[in-house]
């Protein structure tokens, strides 16, 4: 067993603490722990901002069409074709740019759904409390007791596999986290003096909500939203690879890794090896980004609300 | 007998901020059967003290000695201290609520110690931990085994962590701040219970506090520390009868008398505890002594002997009448 | 403590019945009519009456509803319109794949978590805690249905390790072979685990670590590894439970993918099959079947709670 004596170093910061007393402790604790950015956040966040753009801008950007097929099948990358080809000769790059249309979309569409749905039911709930409350809070446990991906492979199977439906749903099969992330933060805020005050000086509840509660939420709110577009991202993903979400030949990430597995199946080898890469590069990178965004930012304000 | 021997320890942390020297230069003795209370307010290094003693730190740089019954600790191989603790040196901690284990019953955590260093059955080791927890004054103890902390009192639990601590008869205790956080009412039943408990077994106890009167019937020394120097000790009697040193006086005043008429106010000690990182020089007590003067404020004084035996102070103008030490040659002429 | 069992038994009740509601109005959402989208746009009025009749679709809705309550009672699911096999029969076929691959895969992910963690933990951000956690953390953007083509792709089609699609094998008919092709889904399965069992328990143990009561316990001469199994981990573990919780969700993503990808006949895979051949019946009772399980798995884990933390019961 390796050295003994490091079960010991946890107690440290404690007891240098204890030992500097008051408020000099609780000072360097706090700077101590309060995270710089860094550099490495802000590669992630223009990432996420390059990817938001190209998505944006897909249109005018100078790539090819994604829907193209040509003769070129299964081509290795060259200056042509960046990313090769796949078996209908379509150009993978463009296909993985307006791919990301689907998973943005979807990502952001979604929560912010959610949001609007689950979030000022949350908040709403948080501050009036009572029976209201009690019944929105239950119906969110059992809301939340059905599998996400069971329900939205249900609803979508069965109503169709329209981009703006697929949103809806996953929007919708979304609201009951979010409800209770957002009713939870509130409450820590609702509770407290300052809410009170404001009321008794005549505020209007929608002047509290909005002025009083919602800017102290708000940065939880950003970070958890970005963890959950990656979590969005990540089932519609599912869904896609599964053969369940926005149908060809609309390119989207989750689409092309299960056209990839065309050649997969009892065939040993793959048709095509830059068609499993590129779309999983990119999914990899675009999550790994915003997840980091999310949680550097989750951290930083945790800090932040620590110090009230 | 001699159980512990303390020679100038010191304890230093590194913070950002610089060395903070939370135990700077203690010594001490402490016998068979003798009791020694430590005092002195919150951030005086009281509890680092008793931490540093046992071993328990692991980070700070520790320097000077502990001698354990013949046994250095400081720079013990975490082994050796591991052999030590529970069997031979207990230590009863402050919050009985959080220093117990909350999903665990309190006979098994009685029991553990018992089994391993004692090397008990199962059976044996839940009579023991049974009669123990009768011994502390439980009632019902066949029943309070198979409890969990949390449905037991504060004072409860206070004597569970002494049953814990005494459970494998060691030669020392080290009490930190056990009656803190407890009523009133029950601080004095523990405390007597400590007293009974060292007395029967003959353990050399150390008795950590920042309330002087808890210290002050039931030990055989007294030191009393501030800003983690030892600015005085005393047998308890001496300490009381022929105080000298500043800090100790305010201390004695600050106390609440029952005999005061209502409404006195409440002598407090103006000022705040100094910063253990930037100590200023001299007396670190000068700044909110009412006796300072220049040289208290530019050297600090020395522990130097007063008249009683084993009697000690830090102070360049000590109380009643005394003398105090020669300040150092290269002073502005001030006496 | 019974109190509380009854009320989390009362609050099953209520959820099965409501996702029994909810999977039922699920048919009812397909545009158009059920029968039509069965038969196809040449349907007959005959046909089509005979299908609405068969289905129970001519019925007043809360009629239908408890008519196929009253089946499901029975055992009947319905029939598959493609192989006519009854639902019930194919879920019963399918099910055991789904519960060997969640049970391979979630002992291989404790036995890696847990040493994981506690190794992690006791040396809070040194080497090995920062490169678990940053490891772990890319793990996050490397869902299962980017992992699993890759590894079969490595592993199975280019190292010929793993058999490949198709091999799946009964457990009772030869163990070897079907342990064999199970392996590489499950570790798939365990690596997603294993990401959310190490990050939060390794904060919560860390947290307890600092706990006083773990001073407490060293100072009773305790060795670190008693300490850490026998006092930190029973206060973390409701962490491990909850992340386990938490888990269900994305293993049931992973068995699908995982089905789906290595054609092993698990619900999954029949799952995306009956929707593929537009066998709704099958469908609606997979999903019922899903949803339920998944209910009652989660209450068993709220009831472990209790069990795990005594304070949670009493709360």
């Amino acid at each position: 067993m390796p050295d003994d004596t490091h079960l010991m170093a946890v107690e440290d910061t404690r007891a240098a603490d204890a030992a500097a007393g008051g408020a000099v402790a609780a000072m360097t604790q706090v700077s101590r722990r309060r995270k710089r950015l860094g550099w490495f956040f802000w590669v992630c966040a223009g990432w996420v901002a390059v990817n938001i753009l190209a998505a944006v801008l897909a249109n005018v950007l100078p790539i090819q069409n994604p829907l193209t097929q040509s003769d070129a099948i299964n081509t290795a990358p060259s200056a042509a074709h960046w990313f090769g080809t796949d078996d209908l000769g379509r150009d993978i790059f463009a296909r993985v740019v307006y791919g990301s249309r689907v998973s943005l979309e979807v990502g952001f569409g979604a929560v912010a759904i959610g949001l609007l749905l689950g979030g000022t039911l949350g908040m709403v709930a948080a501050y009036r409390r009572g029976a209201v409350d009690s019944m929105v809070n239950a119906a969110s446990y059992v809301l939340l007791a059905f599998p996400a991906l069971v329900a939205v492979i249900a609803v979508v199977t069965f109503w169709g596999h329209d981009l703006w439906k697929i949103i809806l749903v996953i929007g919708v099969a979304s609201a009951p986290v979010i409800f209770r992330i957002i009713r939870a933060n509130t409450l820590s805020y609702a509770t407290r003096d300052f809410v009170t005050a404001a009321r008794t000086l005549g505020a209007t509840d929608r002047r509290i909500l909005g002025k009083e509660l919602l800017p102290n939420i708000l940065p939880a709110t950003i970070s958890f939203s970005l963890i959950g577009v990656a979590t969005v991202i990540v089932l519609e993903g599912t869904l896609a690879f599964l053969g369940l979400s926005v149908p060809p030949p609309t390119p989207s990430w989750g689409n092309m890794l299960n056209e990839s597995l065309q050649g997969l199946n009892n065939i040993p080898g793959v048709s095509n090896p830059w068609l499993v890469l590129f779309p999983a590069l990119a999914m990899f990178l675009f999550l790994l980004a915003v997840n980091l965004v999310g949680d550097r930012l989750r951290q930083h304000f945790d800090v932040a609300e620590a110090k009230l | 007998m001699r159980v512990l021997d303390v020679t100038d320890l010191r304890t230093t942390f590194d913070t950002d901020r610089g060395p903070l020297r939370a135990v700077d230069g203690v010594s001490f003795t402490l016998d068979r059967g003798q009791t020694l209370g430590v005092v002195g307010e919150s951030g005086c290094g009281k509890t680092v003290l008793a931490r540093t003693v046992m071993g328990l730190l692991g980070g700070p740089r520790v320097s000077g000695s502990v001698t354990f019954s013949g046994t250095e600790l400081v720079g013990a191989p975490p082994a050796t201290l591991r052999s030590l603790w529970g069997a031979h040196i207990g230590m009863v901690f402050q919050d009985p609520m959080t220093s117990l284990n909350p999903v665990m019953r309190i006979g098994r955590q009685i029991a553990e110690p018992l089994r391993l260093h004692l090397g008990l059955g199962r059976d044996e080791a839940r009579a023991t931990a049974v009669s123990l927890l009768g011994q502390v004054g439980l009632p019902s103890p066949e029943a309070r085994y198979r409890s969990y902390p949390g449905e037991l009192s504060g004072g409860m639990r206070q004597r569970v962590m002494i049953a814990i601590a005494v459970a494998c008869a060691p030669r020392l205790l080290l009490a930190d701040e056990p009656t803190t956080g407890l009523d009133v009412t029950v601080q004095a039943q523990i405390l007597d219970l400590l007293a009974g408990m060292a007395a029967d077994r003959q353990m050399a106890m150390v008795l950590i506090s920042h309330d002087l009167a808890v210290v002050a019937t039931r030990t055989d020394h007294i030191l009393v520390m501030y800003a983690g120097r030892v600015v005085e000790q005393a047998p308890t009697r001496t300490l009381f009868s022929a105080t000298a040193m500043p800090y100790t006086e305010a201390l004695l005043r600050s106390t609440p008398r029952l005999a005061n008429p209502s409404h006195t106010r409440l002598a407090a000690i103006d000022g705040r505890p100094p910063d253990l990182v930037d100590r200023p020089p001299g007396c670190p007590f000068a700044p909110r002594c009412r006796y300072a003067q220049d040289l208290c404020r530019a050297e600090a004084p020395p522990l130097v002997a007063a008249e009683a035996p084993d009697h000690r102070y830090a102070c360049w103008f000590p109380l009643g009448g005394r003398t105090g030490p020669t300040p150092p040659a290269t002073d502005r002429g001030r006496s | 403590m019974a109190k509380y069992v009854a009320k989390r038994l009362v609050a099953l009740v209520v959820i099965l019945f409501l996702v029994s509601l909810g999977t039922f109005f699920l048919v009812h959402l397909l545009p158009g009519k059920p029968a039509i989208t069965i038969l196809g746009t040449n349907a007959t009025p005959q046909n089509i009456a005979i299908v609405n009749h068969q289905l129970g679709l001519d019925k007043p809705l809360w009629q239908q509803y408890f008519i196929w309550l009253g089946h499901l009672f029975g055992g009947n699911l319905g029939q598959s319109f493609t192989t006519h096999q009854s639902v019930g029969s194919i879920i019963a076929n399918a099910f055991p794949i789904d519960v060997e691959l969640i049970v391979i895969s979630q002992i291989l992910a404790f036995a890696v978590a847990i040493p994981l963690t506690t190794t992690a933990a006791r040396r809070p951000n040194r080497a090995f805690d920062s490169a678990a956690t940053g490891t772990t953390f890319a793990m996050l953007a490397l869902p299962p249905f980017i992992l699993a083509p890759v590894l079969v792709l490595l592993f199975s089609v280019d190292l010929h390790v793993f058999p490949g699609p198709a091999s799946y094998v009964p457990i009772g008919q030869t163990l070897g072979t079907n342990l064999h092709a199970m392996l590489l889904p499950s570790i798939v399965l365990a690596l997603g685990s294993v990401v959310i069992y190490y990050r939060l328990l390794r904060n919560d143990l860390i947290a307890t670590l600092q706990e006083d009561f773990i001073t407490m316990a060293r100072s009773k001469g305790l060795s670190d590894r008693r300490i850490l199994y026998r006092h930190a981990f029973r206060p973390s573990s409701v962490s491990l439970l909850a992340s386990a919780g938490i888990n269900i969700g994305g293993l049931i993503a992973g068995t699908f993918v995982v089905e789906f990808l290595l054609q092993l006949p698990g619900l999954g895979y029949e799952l995306v099959v009956a929707i593929n051949q537009g066998d709704y019946i099958v469908v609606q009772g997979i999903v019922l079947f899903v949803a339920v399980a998944v209910v009652i798995l989660n209450f068993i884990v709220d009831f472990l709670f209790t069990v795990v933390d005594p304070r949670i019961a009493v709360a």
